[in-house]
């Protein structure tokens, strides 16, 4: 499938840039992101509060298939427009990682298409680095991993 | 793996960076890596042997001398490290839109 994200990280700079165009009409997309149930499907993780409103809370869980709680995050809701914008942070409980600021814009394209245009913005340019990495890095771990399952097969 | 350097510590450094840069074009030895920079050639040692550690240069062995050539596979991997990232958001949101899209029909 074509990769349609885009990420935008300038060198030097605190923040990043990611943004989508979707195949779906702009209602849809916002409901995405304001429906606990949905975001649940797409995140792939347990919504224990989301406050769709200005000062309102929100917390993720994600459990592994034993139910270790293998992640959880938080943050408060400082913005939420319906159809145009939601500001909110957002924090990784449990990591030396300090929280992000992130700013979504949702924009209508078409009838049926519409964009989501989301900043990130860190508290430091290590820091975005940092978070940039860490899927690179449990990915060379994944692969890591499968590699040593598979020698061990070998055996 | 946790014994190994970490690569982006390793590009982290100026020097280090200007090394892979210089190299990147021909394989040098050490001494002429090292005559291009004002610090002391320990250092340089220092940093070739980080870089090396790390896999992001090769070492080959010319007559009396060794010297460095990067290793371009490694060096790739470095230029697409955003890459996990942007596939990570990318399976969210075609997840997303595939949801979406049923949640329209019914």
């Amino acid at each position: 499938m074509e990769r349609k994200t885009k990420i935008h990280a300038e060198d030097g700079k605190p923040d990043l840039l990611i943004t989508r165009e979707f195949d779906l009409p702009l209602d849809l997309l916002f409901k995405a992101h304001a429906e606990p149930e949905l975001v649940e499907q797409w995140m792939g993780t347990k919504v224990l509060k989301l406050e769709t409103k200005k000062h309102g809370g929100w917390q993720f869980e994600t459990s592994d298939p034993k139910g270790n709680v293998v992640f959880r995050a938080n943050g408060v809701i400082h913005e939420f427009v319906p159809n145009r914008k939601i500001i909110r942070t957002f924090e990784m409980e449990n990591t030396p990682f300090d929280v992000q600021l992130e700013f979504l814009e949702f924009e209508q394209l078409t009838d049926d298409t519409s964009k989501l245009t989301m900043q990130i913005v860190y508290k430091s340019v290590a820091l975005r680095d940092e978070m940039l990495k860490l899927p690179f890095a449990y990915g060379l771990n994944m692969a890591h991993n499968r590699l040593q399952d598979f020698v061990q097969k070998l055996k | 793996m946790n014994l190994r350097r970490d690569v982006f510590q390793a590009i982290a450094d100026p020097t280090r960076r200007a090394i892979l840069l210089l190299v990147a074009s021909q394989s040098m030895t050490a001494g002429a890596i090292a005559a291009n920079f004002d610090t002391a050639r320990p250092t340089v040692s220092k940093h070739l042997q980080i870089l090396t550690e790390c896999e992001l240069l090769t070492q080959e062995q010319s007559g009396r001398e060794i010297s460095y050539h990067t290793n371009a596979k490694k060096m790739k991997a470095i230029a697409d490290f955003i890459e996990p990232f942007r596939n990570m958001w990318d399976d969210r949101f075609n997840k997303l839109e595939t949801i979406m899209k049923k949640y329209k029909r019914k």
